[in-house]
């Protein structure tokens, strides 16, 4: 029987003062409380908030899908008139899948590694429809060819490893979307993903919402992406939602003291560094049995009043004359958006010293041995990982350097040459007069180690669980030879701690009972116990939340200033870069594509991927119109790159068969900005600007600098 | 807590945050039945010398059925009497000279005389002596064969799996015979060749821990500060990796007791006449039709032993992995 979807009238989804709690050990953590969301056919809906708040509770408990130890303790949720909570799992297992889907978060994750993609697909239609498998396999190459996936008929027949992870999330939307679902949920579906990777799927949702009529609610931590994909957003803090309306509305005339907190914390391209400085939100998001009366971000607030703020629960209030924005907070009518000025990350320029850093045309290739008899009688046993391939770039004291490139482009392979961790193959790394690119870390003085330290970007691993905080801190101490006395070692850790903000006592804690955030400053205590004059830190904050990113990028700033110490900041978040950066190098496959200063690479003359970068990255500003570029196809193998031009395969500026044969050549658009690439330099000039913005009279002028 | 005049904090206690460790195995019932009965057979081995009613070695009445009552002859006064009132009378009188002088065979004798009972209360000790040496002595070769397999890989790993390999795969009772019987019985013999035996197993559990653990941004954290191998492999991956190995000693532990009790059987265990459970039950099974006793209590007392460390590591384990 062919199950008929029935055109439904009236709200698709409603959750009515929905509270979801956890039973833990710990007793029961009430972890969304009164939430209320209505969706009607063809809305696409955002959530939106940093970890812990909720927001993929909500998911689950749309889907149903609890767990052992959550569970629903009050409100409803309705989908089209019936309450879920009353369904039996028999006709649960019908609405999931074909009334309501969703994509997670991690593509490789969310396949099944031993099945053909084919199979996995078909799955779909014949599980919940009457269909013969012939009739399957047509619609789940027809929706490949939909997610605009090269090659449906190879894509069917692969495994899930044999295909990117920009296209396996493809292929896991397909899935949701093949027996054409009324609710489509998508929880985090490009945070694993590469920025140019995000704006193909993010370009993909969009279209699909409009071409199939699907209701969406799209969660992320993300507010550019909110803003590209959904027409109203609800942001939520702490398990409450605490303002919600258009995306329009909310963005530009936020009335909630924690939206307005969110968006002072996100370096917008669109903002001077000096105008509009990046403002952290004081304090911790609390703990989810600690949290205090009245208004969760009552402690955190500028706005928090004794007596009004923190009594009773509080309710959302409607903002009149607007569609529906509703806000939870008791002060919004008070509060003069237009005075607040709060101080924010200081936005010093530091004078920048002499050399520290010189690197001339470093490469570092791999070795591969192929042991095959095929590789043998072919004569080529021995194949190259070019990994890096005639770097070359120099830094000076105080300086912030940025390397900005995508996943595969080498620049943790650089990181690694750089830190001796592997020698180069050729060319030198000279850091403060001696060439340093021979000498594995073994071979390296302590002071030399000292001086050149590393900040990583796990922060959840970067310490070692099984010790305390204050014994490694010691150990990196007596390691680089600071100190060497028990006494002043213990004095130098405080003194550390000082240094990144943490309080005295959590030299005694173990890894485990800090915070992300907490966790990462440790990281920066640590690459900063030798006094080293080079820190490479490589994408420090990207794992953190957003207010706490902040914070940390407000931390090494600092640092920095205070130190002198040259900082190479490894990243994909170009709006950081270009609010942190003094200089940008951009890599693509192993190559640099551009270097310059700030301003001259984030404006015309741009090297081709340089734009596809800018154009991919998304912006929480209404004001800003971006060029649309996409780039097709896929990175390249490494082992066998394109011969000519790197991104040859993929430029859309693409001139001819120059580019496929002759290795483009490094052109001066002015002193100290290098492009590489076949076009002539005043065909690059004439370029429009990739971020334009629309100021209030109307005109478009381009991003400000 | 904090030292005010140097703004440097006290150092909790290790051992407090030890005891709150153990008693989280509350929550596991599984857990607890095998504590118990661990701890037991502790109680035991700690106390053979008050608890046993006789002497172990000493032959007395043999092939007495459980629940016989005995009196020393040399003090045995009247025939006729029960034995339980001319026991409480040499007690009460004071003559009784010898403490096994008066007592039950509650378990029985074996066929030379010695009770059963006596012989596997002192038997425990010899367990809980060489088991948990034996189980030591091979982590103490495994975890660095598997440290240094998992961390450098390549020919090392290549090397050590390649011995390791070797040795799982002979029949593991060939190879104890093998060795014991070339090398002689006695209690070092047994600890050696149950640290050959085992060593290999732990050696694959390790490094099938570290090639997990090696990849933590931690370790690469301490090769970036140029640390020694052996330093990142003690200090930074073990201390990561107890949680699965303390399950595994547990187990591996009750194996242990059932491979000495195997040897002690074959003949090939600690020589008479020190109480040895698969011993006792070596030299009692040919007569084990026509008195069950003999073997049946040795028996069971391996068996509850090893039972109380495979419940005790399942207790373990269901605690780590709750919420």
């Amino acid at each position: 029987m062919a199950s008929q979807k029935v055109d439904y009238q009236g709200p698709i989804l409603e959750c009515k003062n929905l509270c979801i709690s956890y039973f833990t050990r710990a007793g029961e953590i009430p972890a969304v409380v009164d939430f209320n969301l209505t969706l009607n056919q063809g809305d696409s809906v955002g959530l939106v908030g940093e970890s812990g708040c909720g927001k993929s509770t909500v998911a689950m408990a749309i889907m149903q899908y609890m767990g052992g130890n959550g569970g629903i303790v009050g409100g409803q949720v309705i989908y089209k008139g019936q309450d879920l909570a009353k369904l039996s799992n028999e006709e649960l297992r019908r609405l999931r899948g074909n009334e309501i889907s969703m994509v997670y978060q991690e593509p490789m994750a969310s396949l099944n590694p031993s099945m053909t993609l084919g199979r996995q697909l078909m799955e779909v239609p014949l599980c919940h429809e009457d269909v013969t498998e012939k009739e399957a396999w047509e619609r789940a190459s027809q929706m490949l060819a939909d997610v605009k996936l090269p090659d449906p008929e190879r894509v069917m027949k692969s495994y899930p490893h044999q295909i990117s992870g920009g296209q396996q999330q493809r292929v896991v939307i397909a899935m949701a979307l093949l027996s054409n679902p009324s609710l489509l949920l998508l929880d985090e579906p490009t945070t694993a993903l590469d920025v140019t990777v995000e704006a193909g799927i993010v370009e993909l949702i969009g279209d699909i919402a409009g071409r199939f009529n699907t209701s969406m609610i799209y969660i992320s931590h993300n507010l550019g992406l909110i803003l590209a994909t959904c027409d109203r957003v609800n942001v939520m803090y702490s398990g409450v939602v605490v303002e919600s309306g258009t995306v329009k509305e909310v963005f530009d005339k936020m009335r909630h003291p924690y939206t307005k907190g969110l968006f002072g914390c996100i370096p917008l391209p669109s903002a001077n560094k000096n105008a509009r400085p990046l403002v952290p939100i004081r304090g911790q998001l609390p703990l989810p049995h600690e949290r205090p009366p009245g208004c969760f971000f009552g402690p955190r607030c500028d706005f928090f009043q004794e007596g009004t703020c923190n009594v009773g629960s509080l309710h959302m209030r409607e903002v009149p004359d607007e569609q529906n924005h509703t806000v939870r907070c008791e002060r919004w009518k008070e509060i003069d958006w237009a005075s607040y000025k709060p101080v924010g990350l200081s936005t010093e320029v530091i004078e920048k010293g002499d050399e520290v850093l010189s690197i001339n045309q470093m490469k570092k290739y791999y070795e591969l041995t192929d042991n095959s008899i095929a590789a043998l009688l072919k004569g080529d046993r021995v194949r190259y990982v070019k990994a890096n391939e005639s770097i070359s770039f120099k830094a000076r004291e105080s300086q912030t350097v940025a390397i900005v490139g995508e996943s595969g482009c080498g620049k943790s392979t650089f990181a690694k040459v750089m830190m001796g961790l592997e020698t180069a193959t050729d060319g030198e790394v000279v850091f403060n007069g001696s060439d340093v690119s021979n000498f594995p870390v073994q071979q390296r003085a302590p002071d030399l180690i000292g001086s050149m330290q590393m900040v990583f970007q796990n922060p959840f691993d970067t310490l070692n669980p099984s010790h305390t905080v204050g014994s490694q801190l010691a150990r990196v101490i007596r390691k680089f030879g600071v100190e060497s006395e028990p006494d002043r070692i213990e004095n130098r850790v405080m003194e550390l701690l000082d240094l990144v903000k943490l309080p005295r006592d959590f030299a005694r804690r173990r890894p485990r009972q800090l915070s992300g955030g907490q966790k990462q400053r440790v990281g920066i205590a640590r690459a900063f116990a030798g006094n080293p004059s080079l820190v490479v830190a490589d994408e420090p904050v990207s794992a953190l939340d957003v207010s706490v990113q902040a914070a940390v990028t407000g931390l090494l700033m600092d640092i920095q200033r205070t130190y002198r110490t040259t900082l190479l900041f490894i990243s994909h978040d170009l709006s950081l870069v270009r609010y942190l950066a003094d200089r940008v190098v951009v890599m693509y496959l192993g190559h640099i594509v551009e270097q310059g200063q700030t301003d001259e690479v984030f404006a015309p003359p741009y090297h081709p991927y340089t734009e596809a970068l800018l154009s991919a990255v998304p912006i929480a500003d209404t004001s800003i119109k971006k060029k649309r570029i996409i780039l097709e196809g896929n990175l390249p193998s490494v082992m066998n790159p394109p011969k000519g031009c790197a991104f040859n395969t993929r430029c859309p500026r693409k001139v001819g068969s120059i580019c496929e044969t002759d290795v483009p050549p490094h052109v001066e658009a002015a002193p100290g900005h290098v492009i590489a690439c076949h076009i002539p330099i005043e065909e690059l000039r004439q370029v429009d600007p990739v971020i334009v913005q629309t100021t209030a009279e109307g005109e478009t002028v381009p991003a400000a600098e | 807590m904090t030292d005010t005049t140097a703004g440097i904090p006290r150092r909790p206690s290790k051992a407090l945050e030890f005891v709150k460790g153990i008693l989280l195995l509350r929550e596991s019932i599984v857990g607890m039945i095998g504590a118990f009965l661990v701890l037991f057979w502790l109680f035991v081995a700690i106390f053979a010398n008050v608890i046993a009613p006789f002497n172990p070695n000493q032959p007395l009445v043999p092939l007495a059925a459980p629940g016989t009552e005995f009196v020393a002859a040399a003090t045995q006064q009247v025939a006729s009497k029960p034995a339980s009132e001319v026991c409480s009378q040499i007690y009460e009188n004071g003559t009784a000279t010898d403490q096994y002088d008066c007592g039950t065979f509650w378990l029985g004798t074996d066929h030379i005389g010695r009770d059963i009972l006596s012989r596997i209360i002192f038997g425990s000790r010899t367990v809980l002596i060489y088991a948990p040496l034996a189980t030591f002595c091979a982590y103490f070769v495994g975890v660095p064969m598997g440290l240094a397999a998992g961390y450098r890989r390549g020919m090392t790993d290549g090397i050590l799996s390649f011995i390791a390999n070797v040795i799982l795969s002979f029949p593991v009772l060939v190879l104890y015979v093998i060795i014991i019987a070339f090398f002689g019985a006695s209690a070092f013999n047994i600890v050696v060749a149950v640290t050959f035996a085992s060593a290999p197993g732990i050696m694959r559990i390790v490094r099938g821990l570290v090639l997990d653990l090696r990849n933590r941004e931690y370790v690469f954290a301490a090769e970036t500060r140029g640390e020694p191998g052996w330093r990142i492999m003690l200090i930074e991956i073990l201390p990561n990796a107890r949680g699965p190995l303390i399950v595994d000693s547990c187990v591996r532990v009750g194996y242990v007791i059932i491979t000495i009790g195997v040897l002690g059987f074959l003949g090939l265990g600690l020589p008479p006449p020190n109480p040895d459970w698969g011993g006792m039950i070596n030299e009692t099974r040919q007569m084990a039709m026509t008195f069950p006793h003999m073997t049946v209590f040795p028996c069971i007392a391996i068996s509850s032993l090893v039972l109380g460390f495979n419940l005790l590591a399942d207790g373990m384990r269901e605690v780590s992995l709750r919420d």
